[in-house]
């Protein structure tokens, strides 16, 4: 089951393209979470490079911006420098897409996570959300709305 | 159909091809820098003499600047022609010689263009061009543009293929309805 808008999103803690551990109940600021099925995929690099130009939009609204699949952290490392993203991709590495089935969108046919956006509050509830097609590029027009909403 | 729809009505300050009773406005939102936008030019000219009168272009900004260094600053320099009405003689001299968008390449199409160069620095220099770029940005955001280029036909995302001929042929699809 897809996490609900409403509930309360699973903590965790996941390390970052640099190494640095990054907790979800530590960040005291809404929080877009960017689930996309893996580093490299072209439309996953188009998903990303339109949420990192559109960074500003998020931080002007006091929202952080996290990309989150099961790629390793020295392939988001390469990923996130190659593409010049201005936000952090984190590793669902091991145990492979815990933090994917825990928000209910993993797939266990192929072993990657769906494309799935999650904005949440303050204080960690879903306030929205949205699954795409694999082959669909949602644009962060959604995501955008779902922050403005929160203030 | 993705549902996107374009945030941002078609008006007036648009840089706008074609009638504007055109049956189809098709809005680009691109980047001088993106490949995919430059292969995309030529087919969009293509796609305007194949058409004709039945189709209207609007281009505005979508630069992606963390992966095209040289996009803002041609992009900036299409609205600061805009100001003295040779947007599309700019816009196609920056889609023509992509692969050179350098600061000194940027100084050489101005001059080509025929720019009146003080006025230019001087428009760079007011912020008014950034404002109109960062405004379009914004508007794509909204809109849902996914990646450069991002079509809007008639208000709505466009997610076909934008190779010429199934791009013709959803476009006639909508003159014959």
């Amino acid at each position: 089951m897809v996490l609900e808008e409403g509930a309360l999103a699973p903590d965790f803690t996941l390390t970052d393209e640099s190494g640095n551990g990054v907790t979800l109940s530590q960040i005291n600021e809404p929080v877009v979470l960017i689930f996309y099925p893996a580093d490299w995929s072209p439309v996953c690099s188009d998903e990303l490079s339109v949420f990192s130009a559109a960074r500003r939009l998020f931080d002007d609204r006091g929202a952080r911006l996290l990309g989150i699949s099961v790629d390793g952290m020295w392939c988001h490392q390469a990923f996130r420098s190659q593409r010049n993203l201005s936000f952090p991709l984190l590793a669902d590495f091991e145990p492979k897409g815990a933090v994917a089935q825990s928000y209910g969108v993993y797939r266990n046919e192929d072993g990657i996570s769906e494309r799935a956006l999650f904005v949440l509050d303050r204080t960690r509830h879903v306030s929205w959300k949205e699954i795409s097609p694999l082959g669909e590029n949602p644009g962060a027009d959604g995501a955008l709305r779902a922050v403005e909403a929160l203030s | 159909m993705s549902g996107a729809q374009l945030a941002v009505p078609v008006g007036p300050d648009d840089h706008a091809r074609g009638p504007n009773d055109a049956a189809i406005t098709l809005v680009e939102y691109g980047d001088y820098q993106c490949p995919y936008c430059g292969e995309a030019y030529s087919i969009v000219e293509k796609l305007l003499r194949a058409l004709g009168e039945d189709v209207r272009l609007v281009f505005r900004n979508l630069p992606l600047v963390d992966v095209h260094v040289h996009a803002e600053a041609a992009a900036e320099l299409a609205e600061a022609a805009a100001m003295q009405d040779k947007f599309w003689e700019m816009h196609d001299t920056l889609f023509e010689n992509q692969g050179d968008l350098s600061d000194a390449a940027l100084s050489r199409y101005a001059k080509t263009v025929g720019l009146d160069a003080d006025r230019v620095a001087r428009d760079l220099a007011s912020g008014d061009p950034r404002a109109r770029v960062e405004a379009d940005f914004e508007g794509a955001i909204r809109s849902g543009a996914n990646g450069t280029p991002t079509f809007f036909v008639n208000g709505d995302r466009y997610d076909g293929s934008w190779q010429f001929e199934p791009f013709k042929k959803y476009l006639q699809s909508l003159l014959k309805n």
